[in-house]
């Protein structure tokens, strides 16, 4: 098979990296334009990987706003978002590029019957075949490839196999995806690239050493109360503030799905459609639901919480 | 990598030496820093405003620290590397303690009549700085705390800072009941608003705890130098403490560690499993797809390979002595449980009882460990350990338990209290299993000492030293998948 280099696949360096952000005060501001009350730890950590052009590794419990924070990056520069959800068995055609088989066969068999009359060879056809009509890209390449501003978001990246890193090493520390039979594909413009992962396997040591790292964990008391009230407006702030250490205690029990921010805020806005407006031991017994998602936990956050 | 070129920012010789001093104390702290890393550290103060202080932290730990078990490593280095600079808002480490530098927001902390601190007041002010969850005032008082309250003899001569002193002072502990009539407002006791008070209360407690925790070091690497508070401070990470010493603080941070451990080795496991999962071609279903791409079997289909399930039989020691390790093998052994669809779980102390039972996937495990306490039949003769008779009751109970499929794995320290260790016995069941592994979470040196048979077992079994989360998850990772 010959090897077919494009003019794009030249070894030109990649285009200086442009930076979003000024400085960490302005990542904060965009964020919370966003909806996403960040901490300055996250805030710095974001504004670092936007300067250094590296990606972000962030990791932490379920729930705690690890792609919500891509979403609020993508907000806030203005870009689009490509997202590639990570799971067990996801491959090389799923993540990266494929080759259209189908097209291929009948260009191929098209090229028969057309082969006598016009002279032909395999040689034509084959360079033909492995050209751009024929490849499909799937969201690395495709981020890889896009011109206007992009977050690449790869979510959960610790469900899928092993052998993914490998596949991503490229691409975080390059910037380029390598397709033999066309060449070395390059970034024009580096994509804002944030990896999610919730810790349930260690992640290999090559993956991280490309990456900035963030460990995102629950917010602070004050913090959760504000992204409450930020998201649910008409939320007394007292009751806010109930809902936060309820959530708290809740979390210091080792449950086995402790309640998400997300789900702090699904109670928030629970407990106001049903027009409660103080936490009690009744209310809580009403709504436990919405917060708690496996029978046993609920049956041990009552005990504990003594709703009975 | 490709980023800005790190051109003149850090051609100062004496900045960047110290950048280096400081990836090198992280070295030696066990956190691994490359090269890449360490150049990326002198990117990061070309990118921060190194003036502000917590910036330039987040952003070195965001380059250098990429597991949370090295964040508290990272902290305190950080905290000796880089001390309290003027100018980050707070007028702190003028080292001349009481506070009040004619600054209206921070109060004259109180003394009494002698100029000595007034611990009454003191307390006072805590409390309410607790009770209003007012993180600026408990980090004013903690700073002038240690240094007022904070100071002991170290031995040699010389003096140091400790916040136990800080913290027998305050006790801040005995302000509870206190604060949690303040957060109740009037309300009920015994109900739900206690259980979350009470939260409240613990995470503030914590909160000031660890705020004196980091001002001792501070002050500690200000009066000895920084090289040699870097050896002498920096407490082992998590997953290096040893079960078997481990204190009720580093069991709360090993809990901490080791529930996302078991998660991680049992997905792990799941997924060793579920590899390598196609197996002969499926012709059938491969020709029938074939039709659609003019009869070549461009893809292919494998039939489901038959899957080999592996069997487990834990026994496990549960006497008082190996408490610590105890506890965790269990939490191991529960999340095996919920992975596996044929484990049994065996406890003894002097005599063994099938445990399986209360390990039901989705069972509470504090709970679980509770009822084996108290409901299974672990003591026959004294309660001290005897792995001799546990064995054999074992033989005698459940012989069917271990067969050719089946994975033995015994946890315990294998100290007998001079009873007889009954080796045939576990020849014998271990002659029977496909294979056995023997957990011992005591030091290999001391195995055989006093009246520990482990030398002895480890002629029988293959025996290995797991002292720690981190030697556990290399057991597993080395051995169990191969079960």
């Amino acid at each position: 098979m010959t090897t077919n280099s494009s003019a794009k696949a030249s070894n030109a360096p990649v285009v200086p990296h442009r930076p979003h952000f000024s400085s960490v005060d302005e990542v904060l501001a965009k964020l919370g334009e966003q909806g996403y009350l960040a901490d300055r730890a996250t805030a710095t950590t974001v504004y670092l990987a936007d300067h250094l052009g590296k990606p972000l590794l962030v990791e932490g419990p379920a729930g705690v706003g690890k792609t919500e924070l891509a979403k609020a990056i993508n907000g806030a520069i203005d870009a689009d978002i490509v997202r590639l959800q990570c799971y067990e068995g996801l491959d090389e055609a799923r993540a990266l590029y494929e080759w259209n088989y189908k097209k291929q066969l009948l260009r191929i068999q098209q090229g028969n019957a057309t082969a006598a009359a016009s002279g032909e060879t395999w040689e034509d056809a084959s360079d033909d075949i492995f050209g751009e009509e024929f490849l499909l890209s799937r969201p690395l390449l495709t981020a890889i490839r896009r011109t206007d501003p992009t977050v690449l978001l790869i979510d959960e990246i610790d469900k899928s196999d092993v052998e993914v890193e490998g596949l991503l090493l490229e691409i975080l520390s390059d910037f380029q995806v390598t397709i033999p039979e066309m060449g070395t594909i390059h970034a024009d413009r580096r994509p804002f690239v944030l990896l999610t992962s919730n810790a349930t396997r260690e992640l290999s040591e090559a993956l991280k050493r490309r990456c900035l790292y963030l460990h995102l964990d629950y917010p602070g008391p004050e913090r959760e109360r504000d992204i409450i009230i930020s998201r649910v407006p008409d939320v007394a702030p007292a009751l806010a503030e109930q809902i936060v250490r309820t959530a708290r205690a809740l979390r210091a029990m080792e449950l086995k799905k402790s309640p998400s921010i997300a789900e702090t805020i699904d109670w928030a806005q629970t407990l106001l459609a049903l027009g409660i407006n103080t936490l009690d031991e009744e209310a809580v017994k009403t709504t436990l639901g919405v917060v708690l998602k496996h029978a046993s936990d609920a049956a041990k956050a009552a005990g504990e919480l003594k709703l009975n | 990598m490709t980023t800005q070129a790190p051109d003149a920012t850090v051609a100062t010789g004496g900045l960047l030496s110290h950048l280096t001093g400081f990836v090198d104390a992280l070295r030696g702290t066990g956190i691994p820093v490359g090269i890449g890393e360490c150049i990326d550290t002198a990117t990061v103060f070309n990118t921060v405003d190194v003036l502000r202080r917590e910036d330039l932290r987040e952003g070195l730990a965001a380059v250098c620290v990429k597991r949370p078990s090295y964040r508290l490593a990272f902290d305190t280095m950080f905290d000796l590397w880089w001390p309290l600079a003027v100018g980050d808002g707070t007028a702190i480490g003028s080292g001349d303690g009481e506070g009040g530098e004619g600054d209206p927001d921070n109060p004259e902390l109180p003394t009494n009549a002698d100029g000595e601190a007034d611990i009454e007041a003191w307390r006072k002010m805590l409390a309410d700085a607790l009770l209003n969850g007012d993180t600026d005032l408990l980090r004013r008082i903690a700073r002038n705390a240690v240094s007022a309250l904070g100071k002991g003899a170290a031995g040699g001569g010389r003096e140091s800072y400790y916040s136990y002193r800080v913290m027998r002072a305050l006790s801040p502990d005995t302000l509870v009941s206190q604060l949690l009539a303040g957060l109740l407002k009037g309300a009920d006791k015994g109900g739900m608003q206690e259980a979350v008070a009470r939260q409240t209360i613990r995470d503030r407690l914590a909160e000031f705890r660890r705020l004196v925790d980091a001002e001792v070091r501070r002050r500690v690497a200000e009066d000895r130098g920084k090289d040699n508070v870097a050896k002498s401070t920096v407490r082992p990470m998590a997953d290096q403490v040893d079960f078997l010493r481990a204190q009720s603080d580093d069991l709360a941070e090993l809990r901490r560690t080791v529930h996302p451990l078991a998660r991680r080795l049992a997905s792990r496991l799941a997924a060793r499993r579920r590899l390598g999962r196609s197996g002969r071609l499926d012709f059938r279903r491969t020709v029938r797809a074939s039709l659609a791409t003019g009869g070549i079997p461009i893809n292919t289909y494998h039939k489901p390979r038959k899957q080999h399930k592996p069997e487990l039989v834990v026994l496990c020691d549960v006497s008082g002595s190996v408490a610590g390790f105890s506890h965790f093998t269990l939490m191991l052994t529960s999340a095996l449980r919920e992975q596996f669809s044929k484990v049994r779980a065996f406890a003894f102390v002097d005599t063994t009882d099938e445990v399986t039972e209360f390990f039901t996937p989705g069972a509470d495990l504090p709970t679980a460990v509770q009822r084996i306490g108290r409901e299974a039949n672990l003591v026959w003769f004294d309660g001290h350990s005897d792995y001799g008779h546990s064995f054999e009751a074992f033989e005698e109970k459940w012989p069917e338990a271990v067969g050719p499929k089946t994975s033995l794995l015994i946890l315990g320290d294998a100290r007998s209290n001079y009873r007889d260790p009954s080796l045939a016995t576990l020849r014998t069941i271990v002659g029977r299993s496909r294979h056995a592994y023997w957990l011992n979470p005591e030091a290999q040196r001391m195995w055989g000492s006093g009246d520990s048979v482990a030398d002895r077992y480890a002629d029988v079994i293959d025996m290995q030293e797991c002292r720690n989360a981190a030697q556990l998850a290399e057991f597993v990772h080395n051995i169990l998948p191969g079960a």
